[in-house]
């Protein structure tokens, strides 16, 4: 007990604390002195442009990493579900990019889409479709977005197949043989039924794409070209530890803090109604 | 019978198949392309069988120091794996200490300890990276492995799902034991941890991942190469001025990040599946 509580108390609490704290604060250029701000870095950051456009690129980044992902996964374990005998079997060959780190899968399709040799940056090119993650901003945020799908389409297949399976066979058969075909079978028994699911998955790739993907935008496009894949967590990154910021970074912690604290408390109802109903 | 539908079947596993085929593509590329020589690789022509240089690529890798980084990849692995094992084994073992803690003792402040612990489980590392780059700093453990992995150890999942567990085991266990004549930490060793066999395995193969694959966290508190991963040096090999990185070094590099993890998820598959689906209920 006491060992953790250490740890937590260390590592955890007082680095919360010292960003609350120094959000209130303005440190001076040299960092020798500090005077109190009130909300001052706060309304300096959400009035600040970049904010704007790393909260917009957060968004549609989270969306679309959250929809691709949970689509195929759950086409996919749709599939797999039918399968029985061979479902383990392409569990092993579907499960593995959950292992391989965010950073590498961003190296692995920068490779894909590398504008003078990657595979399919020459299909592109084969289509009429010039293609420069480096240049062009659209294209850089559908290649993190694509990586992002990549590593996290194994997770949600995981959860999306156990959540199929519990289904009772019983009740997809009673609907079978009062005439129901499989597509019907599917939107209304299957998909009502592995909402919770969905629901929890939907916060759980949320997050990952709030934070987890640091280390895909990096590798490829390092927030670039223009600003085009800054997120909020890459701007945190930029701010406080290359631009050393400390009190708009705070303030941004903070604000990303009340974020994620929202987002947890919306799955606890959740986990909680599910524990009073099922 | 209407229910079962062969051609369903067959575009079953087609789909499947497919699926499995795209997601391993990446991967089977910058294999192949790893292998190739650099005046091969860079022709024009696209590479879609094994290259030239074989390992050698990797055994430059391994025994040479890494282009940007400064030492070997062996030595970046064998840092990637102190990490993924310190966090792995540090994050066990306090956290079954603090659940068995919280479950079987009654002592003052218990909700309070609980719920200090609770909230961490919100707070991923990169929202507070800045102050807590501050505290490792003030603490004078920037670039050392204390300072790499205990701020990746404060947190509540692992905590959670053993208080999850030994709830759900019957209070007459305790009370056998006592009337035995155990002391708690015979109790602890004898009875609890054989019980949690299967639970330290799952968490294990998740945890392991987990530190093997941190990134931001390692970037900004380890400059020196000496603590350097080989996650975070990932990036050396990516950058580069003339915009085409040197892609037979990086996909080599990458090849080696990856390979660790992706063996223990899958020799491990039971128990990570286990792991993945407790640590998230």
């Amino acid at each position: 007990m006491a060992p953790q509580l250490l740890i937590v108390l260390v590592f955890f609490f007082w680095p919360a604390i010292t960003a609350l704290r120094q959000s209130l604060y303005v440190q001076d250029a040299f960092g020798l002195g500090e005077t109190f701000a009130g909300l001052a870095n706060f309304t300096r950051v959400l009035a600040s442009q970049s904010y704007h456009e790393a909260l917009f690129n957060t968004a549609i980044f989270s969306v679309s990493v959250a929809l691709g992902a949970m689509g195929i996964a759950l086409l996919l374990a749709t599939m797999a579900d039918r399968v029985l005998r061979a479902s383990r079997v392409y569990r092993t060959l579907l499960i593995w990019p959950y292992a391989v780190a965010p950073a590498a899968a961003g190296v692995l399709w920068m490779f894909m889409f590398d504008p003078t040799l990657g595979v399919l940056s020459r299909a592109l090119a084969a289509l009429g479709v010039h293609w420069d993650f480096r240049l062009n901003g659209h294209q850089a945020m559908a290649l993190v977005i694509i990586a992002a799908i990549w590593q996290q389409m194994s997770y949600n297949f995981v959860f999306f197949l156990a959540g199929l399976q519990g289904i009772p066979a019983s009740l997809l058969e009673a609907a079978a043989i009062d005439g129901a075909g499989p597509w019907r079978r599917f939107w209304t028994i299957t998909f009502p039924l592995i909402s919770p699911t969905s629901f929890f998955l939907l916060v759980m790739n949320t997050i990952y794409a709030f934070f987890d993907t640091f280390g895909t935008i990096d590798t490829t496009t390092s927030g670039g070209p223009g600003g085009a894949t800054r997120t909020l967590v890459y701007k945190l990154y930029q701010d406080g530890i290359v631009g050393l910021d400390l009190g708009g970074s705070a303030a941004q912690s903070v604000l990303l803090m009340l974020m994620v604290g929202l987002l947890t408390l919306v799955q606890f109802r959740y986990v909680e109604r599910r524990v009073q109903y099922h | 019978m209407r229910y079962h539908r062969p051609n369903l079947d067959v575009l079953a596993h087609t789909i499947l198949i497919i699926g499995a085929l795209i997601f391993m593509l990446p991967v089977v590329l910058a294999v192949l392309a790893s292998t190739q020589t650099p005046g091969a690789l860079f022709s024009g022509t696209l590479p879609l069988w094994f290259g030239g240089s074989g390992l050698e690529h990797y055994l430059t890798l391994l025994s040479e120091p890494v282009r940007g980084v400064g030492v070997p990849a062996w030595q970046l692995m064998l840092n990637s794996l102190l990490m993924a094992l310190g966090i792995a084994i540090g994050k066990l073992v306090f956290a079954i200490l603090a659940a068995y803690a919280l479950v079987f003792f009654r002592f003052p402040f218990r909700r309070c300890c609980f719920w200090l612990i609770f909230v961490t489980l919100m707070l991923p590392i990169e929202v507070r990276i800045v102050p807590t780059y501050g505290v490792v700093a003030d603490l004078g453990l920037l670039d050392s492995y204390p300072g790499l992995v205990l701020p990746l150890i404060a947190s509540a999942t692992a905590t959670f799902l053993f208080r999850q567990f030994f709830m759900t085991l019957p209070p007459e266990l305790m009370e056998a034991a006592r009337v035995d004549g155990a002391g708690p930490w015979r109790f602890f060793i004898d009875i609890l941890l054989p019980l949690s066999r299967t639970n330290i395995a799952a968490l294990f193969v998740i945890m392991f991942i987990y530190g093997w694959n941190q990134y931001l966290w390692p970037l900004v508190a380890m400059s020196s190469a000496d603590h350097a991963t080989v996650v975070m040096s990932l990036k050396r090999l990516t950058i580069s001025m003339d915009g085409t990185p040197p892609w037979h070094l990086a996909t080599a590099m990458t090849v080696l990040a990856l390979l660790p993890p992706v063996v223990v998820i899958v020799l491990m598959q039971r128990w990570f599946i286990k792991g993945l689906v407790d640590t998230e209920k």
